[in-house]
């Protein structure tokens, strides 16, 4: 390939804090001339198409204090550095969140996965990713931290609009924490692909806790690549609570959550086909994360 | 809050700040196939332009540029990365393996024999990708199915054999280095 056709990006100037601290006060020096270089694989390309041209980039590859995956009380803290392979590959994920595993091992490809980060995937806040939805189902808190202090914010909350959070450009995404499932509960992803490693056409993911009767105490659903921003399906959520579930009510609660749902037509699908299949993956998603709940 | 407030108070805000300046060029050093390197880059100069124009290793293939085709792929301390995805700073202090480091004093990867020995390859183009991205998984898993197999090359197209003989030179070569 001639050097005159490769894809370069605008030049920026580049630094590379080792510490948290250092981080914030870069950003907070910086404000809007810099961009946060986590994994780099849903930046880099934009900056290779000059979608994006940052003048500074602060790599904060190198502060390893956000790295992490660990129990605290009645949470699990996941650090925003933690690549995608750290998840796929975790205990503690596979054990307490398989929901959050099943998304991990299906996000691009097994270089994207030893690269692309968490804090990274819920920062660019791309309408088809893989992990906000879960976040959405899980009821996950965003912890973000600037010079003057930590915010956490409620994922419901976190989404504005495509690519758009409501991170300011001197804060840091820090932390996600995920509340720990406890009793009879479980949860899955399903993710509806045109060929392996793509972005998601659609995708679902379920979180449900049971009683001891087996009746919905509660349950999270997350819709991904079904509008400008993950949609949280509340309505579905809410004719599930305190009922026993069976194939008809499984049924309604896909129906309603594709009326929630407003993709649009785009070259992975029609937004009609899209909500057929929003449908679809729902109760695949429901089924699994049910089926997990009561092997509990 | 108190965190913050705590982090105001540091009184060498000013000089950290300092000590890690953007930069418009930075100097790094790497370690490519057993050999140490220096130089000094723009920022903006990809891991696998680096590879292929700095240091003339020209093994290492460009097929996309978008991240997609995994020609570029290089072994980085350990994993498998896309090298048209990655800055050149971002690898300094790393340890890279590229295509041309891995058959040893002339002789072949068990990998690279295998690729041979199954017709593994037409045009050649995806081939040192999709070696690298094998030789990472052998790495961490000695016996993988062909499942396995085709996931982990699940991010390196070929556009020629299609996959059938790659799985079974990888399968294969499983079976050689597990002996
Ligand atoms: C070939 C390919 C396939 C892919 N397939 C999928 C897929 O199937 N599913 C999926 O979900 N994703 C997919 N992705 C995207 C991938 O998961 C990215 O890694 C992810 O979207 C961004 O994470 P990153 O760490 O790479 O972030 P970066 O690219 O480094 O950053 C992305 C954005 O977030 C900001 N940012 C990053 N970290 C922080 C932080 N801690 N605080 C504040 N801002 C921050 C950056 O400034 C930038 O604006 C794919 C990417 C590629 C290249
Ligand atoms: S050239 Fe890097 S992925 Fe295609
Ligand atoms: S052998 Fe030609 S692309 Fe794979």
């Amino acid at each position: 390939m001639g050097k005159d056709l490769y894809m370069i990006p605008k030049s920026f100037e580049y630094c590379a804090p080792t510490n948290l601290k250092e981080a914030l006060s870069l950003m907070a020096k910086l404000k809007e001339d810099a961009k946060i270089l986590a994994g780099g694989h849903s930046l880099i390309p934009m900056m290779k198409l000059r979608v994006l041209s940052p003048r500074i980039i602060v790599d904060i590859n190198k502060i390893k204090e956000l790295s992490y995956i660990k129990v605290k009380g009645k949470n699990i803290h996941v650090g925003a550095l933690t690549r995608h392979h750290e998840i796929e590959s975790s205990d503690i994920i596979n054990k307490y969140l398989p929901i959050l595993s099943d998304a991990a091992k299906v996000i691009g490809d097994p270089q994207v996965r030893n690269m692309g980060t968490i804090g990274g995937s819920l920062a660019h806040a791309d309408p088809a990713a893989d992990y906000p939805p879960i976040t959405l189902a899980l009821n996950a808190t965003i912890k973000a931290k600037s010079l003057r202090g930590e915010r956490k914010i409620m994922a419901s909350k976190f989404f504005l609009d495509i690519f758009t959070t409501t991170l300011k450009p001197t804060e840091l995404l820090t932390e996600v924490i995920f509340p720990l499932p406890s009793g009879k509960s479980g949860g899955a992803f399903a993710k509806f692909e045109r060929k392996a490693g793509d972005f998601a056409t659609v995708s679902a993911a379920v979180q449900i806790a049971l009683d001891e009767r087996e009746r919905v105490k509660s349950v999270g659903i997350g819709l991904g690549a079904a509008g400008p921003k993950p949609i949280k399906a509340t309505k579905a959520e809410r004719l599930m609570v305190k009922k026993k579930v069976d194939d008809n009510l499984i049924e309604k609660v896909a129906e309603r959550a594709k009326e929630e749902a407003e993709p649009i037509s785009d070259l992975r699908g029609s937004a009609e086909y899209k909500k057929e299949m929003i449908a679809v993956y729902v109760k695949r998603a429901l089924k699994k994360a049910l089926e997990r709940a009561k092997a509990m | 809050m108190r965190e913050g407030r705590d982090m105001l108070k540091v009184k060498s805000r000013k000089k950290l700040s300092e000590k890690v300046a953007p930069l418009q060029k930075c100097s790094i050093k790497v370690r490519v196939n057993e050999k140490d390197y220096e130089a000094i880059v723009e920022p903006r100069l990809l891991l696998v332009h680096f590879l292929r124009d700095v240091l003339g290793l020209t093994g290492t293939h460009i097929g996309c540029e978008t991240s997609n085709c995994g020609a570029c792929t290089v072994i980085l301390n350990g994993k498998s990365v896309k090298s048209c995805t990655m800055f050149a700073v971002q690898a300094n202090g790393s340890d890279i393996l590229t295509i041309e480091g891995l058959a040893k004093n002339g002789k072949l990867d068990p990998i690279q024999e295998a690729f041979w020995e199954h017709h593994a390859l037409q045009c050649g183009y995806c081939t040192p990708g999709m070696i690298l991205s094998a030789y990472a998984l052998l790495s961490r898993n000695k016996n993988p199915t062909e499942e396995e197999i085709r996931i982990g090359i699940s991010g390196n197209l070929c556009r020629c054999t299609g996959y059938q003989n790659i799985v079974k030179a990888i399968s294969s070569a499983a079976e050689k280095m597990r002996r």
